[in-house]
């Protein structure tokens, strides 16, 4: 048996959906090189398993233990149980309520002594992103980030751990050499969380750290959170601009776009790069993942950056003037044709109804 | 008694003035430039020759954030950093025009293949054997390596807190002149806000500003300035603990990712075919997304 750690999150007392995610991430991971790939289920090139959950069976369990540590108080950490889990670290303190690297990785490295896992998974949001790094220095091990694929050789023991590298036009798996536990993070929103199966049972340890561990030198103040039109994240419907659309002065043809069918406007990075909409709008591996139900990129040539961003989305328009514009391999709907030739047409059309 | 008074009003006025200077370090890396990026097919590593390469994007935002400091209290100073081949001393020369003051070039046979572990490792060496630095700064990523580990791992290996995603901050001074670092975060939901002891690592996003360009002045003190070398040191690293030997993770395979999706392309050529891809646009805006 193999034992799984996941470092799960909360956001104002309740689990954060990423937490299911990672238990679905785990449950999957044993086989070779089949991850999260099932009949019918069509792969997209990061190893997205865009079929539906699957329901967690006995089966799963004899080659697994899948624990996570949930930091931070939380009504619901049961629910983790419910979506996979066997086990649940509860780390039950206000304290643990906010990000302090330093306080989170002392957590974690006192976690990691008692259960001595094989492996320890986060997601890549800013929390494990950071916390990762700091923590795997600590234990002298190597760490893996953004994953897109991970497979487990549950004989073995060794953690497969596959992401885009160099520029992103390749993939490289990768394997830790020496240290303990194996750590990756692996992208958020690329996994839908397991069924949930009520019939399971709850296995939650309540613990609670002090001294030391409590220590931080960074101190929490507060939030100012996002209005609700600036984040990209939970959209519906997203319409991203890119180098294509030449200059500032024309970036007003996606808001527009947008603006009519009430969607959130996107952009490319070197759009945002370039300054022609702000850091929030960036959609790609170095701005945001997204999963809308409709993504249109226009002027976009689909560098693998921006394709790991969204590529999961249901479905995908795009408008590029170059017919070998990779974008097109990841659309529904593709259209050669000069932006500037098409998006007047359809804002018209589309301010006529 | 009144000695003492004035001599704290003048400490405080110091403070309040900032007689006092930081010395911050910022953590570079010389990177291919992306845009037209070649891969060995057989090794799978970035074909170098012939590429230009220059200061990764992310960090020039680092730099900009340094040089903020500085604009405020001149007697600020900034050492740039980078490990990388001999020729990352054209990135150094870029960060020294920009406007920081002192520049080192790590660079070795012995640290090549080093992954971001021993890669933070080296870099947490070289910074403590160098200065007392109130401030660390990185870029928030690497355009070529994308991990964004090595900020947090430097960190982390000298033992200091790190506030990662910065937006913005301020140094203040207390009333004993010490600085205390006000810094804002940029996370899924929000800005978060934290004050930070000192020193602290930082890694900057974008969001800090538009980075400068070079002057004139500053690109001629650049070209004359001198860059301090380090090479392989056996009494700063062991021989396991840099390269591929002090790396734990390993790359074991490499390979082309698949792509799936079979779109429906349309290619209109004149004025009425652009019309009917527009109402196919629409249709499927409405079909397929239920919108509109």
């Amino acid at each position: 048996m193999k034992k799984i750690l996941l470092l799960g999150e909360t956001k104002k007392n309740r689990v954060k959906m990423v937490s299911y995610e990672l238990i679905a991430r785990a449950r999957r991971l044993p086989g070779k090189g089949e991850v999260g790939r099932k009949k019918g289920g069509s792969v997209g090139i990061n190893g997205i398993d865009r079929s539906r959950g699957i329901t967690v069976g006995k089966a799963d369990d004899d080659t697994l233990e899948v624990v996570v540590i949930l930091p931070g108080e939380a009504e619901n950490p049961e629910e983790l149980c419910y979506r996979g889990a066997d086990r649940v670290l509860h780390i039950d303190q206000k304290e643990f309520n906010y990000f302090s690297p330093e306080r989170l990785q002392k957590a974690l490295s006192a976690i990691i002594k008692k259960e001595d896992p094989d492996v320890l998974i986060a997601a890549a949001t800013t929390t494990g992103r950071t916390v990762m790094p700091y923590l795997a220095v600590k234990e002298k091990t190597g760490l893996t980030a953004d994953c897109t694929e991970l497979k487990l050789d549950t004989e073995s023991g060794t953690l497969y751990q596959t992401r885009p590298a160099v520029g992103g036009n390749i993939m490289a798996t990768i394997k830790t050499a020496f240290g303990k536990p194996q750590m990756a993070t692996v992208r958020q929103n690329s996994m839908k969380p397991l069924d949930r199966d009520e019939s399971r049972k709850v296995n939650i340890e309540n613990l609670a750290f002090s001294g030391d561990i409590l220590k931080s030198r960074i101190k929490y103040l507060g939030i100012t959170e996002f209005k609700e039109r600036e984040t990209l994240k939970d959209a519906k419907v997203i319409i991203s601009g890119g180098r294509g659309l030449k200059k500032k002065d024309n970036f007003f043809l996606i808001e527009e776009f947008a603006e009519l069918i009430h969607a959130h406007a996107g952009a490319s990075r070197e759009a945002v790069d370039r300054g022609w909409i702000s850091y929030p709008h960036q959609v790609g591996l170095s701005g945001k993942t997204v999963n809308p139900e409709l993504y249109v990129a226009v002027g976009i040539s689909g560098a693998i950056q921006h394709l790991a961003g969204m590529q999961t989305s249901k479905k995908i328009v795009s408008i590029n003037i170059d017919p070998g514009a990779q974008i097109f391999s990841v659309s529904d709907l593709g259209i050669v044709c000069d932006l500037f030739d098409i998006l007047p047409v359809v804002i018209k059309k589309l301010r006529g109804r | 008694m009144r000695e003492k008074n004035s001599q704290e009003t003048l400490r405080r006025h110091a403070a309040q003035f900032s007689y006092v200077a930081p010395n911050i370090a910022v953590l570079i890396k010389h990177v291919p430039e992306t845009e037209n990026l070649k891969i060995d097919e057989k090794t799978g590593t970035v074909v170098r020759k012939g590429q230009n390469a220059i200061v990764n994007p992310m960090d020039l935002y680092a730099i900009e954030a340094a040089l903020t400091v500085k604009d405020k209290n001149h007697k600020t100073d900034i050492t740039v950093i980078t490990m990388g081949p001999p020729n990352a001393e054209r990135s150094l020369r870029e960060a020294l025009s920009m406007g920081c003051d002192n520049a080192v070039l790590i660079s070795g046979r012995e640290f090549a293949g080093s992954d971001t572990f021993a890669t933070s490792l080296v870099l947490s060496r070289v910074i403590k054997g160098l200065k007392n630095y109130d401030l660390i700064l990185c870029g928030e990523r690497a355009t070529d390596g994308d991990t964004g580990q090595v900020g947090p791992a430097v960190a982390s290996f000298l033992d200091y807190p790190v506030i990662t995603y910065v937006s913005n901050f301020k140094l203040n001074t207390n009333n004993s002149g010490e600085f205390i670092a006000s810094v804002d975060r940029i996370v899924e939901e929000g800005i978060e806000h934290y004050e930070a002891e000192l020193p602290v690592v930082l890694t900057i996003s974008k969001a800090i500003g538009v980075p400068r360009i070079p002057t004139l002045s500053g690109k001629k003190r650049a070209k004359k300035a001198v860059i301090k070398n380090i090479g392989f040191n056996p009494e700063l690293f062991g021989e396991d603990e840099v390269g591929l030997n002090g790396s734990p993770t390993r790359v074991i395979k490499l390979y082309r990712p698949k792509v799936k999706r079979n779109p429906l392309i349309i290619i209109p050529k004149n004025e009425e075919e652009i019309e009917a891809a527009a109402d196919k646009l629409i249709d499927f805006l409405k079909n397929e997304a239920g919108i509109v």
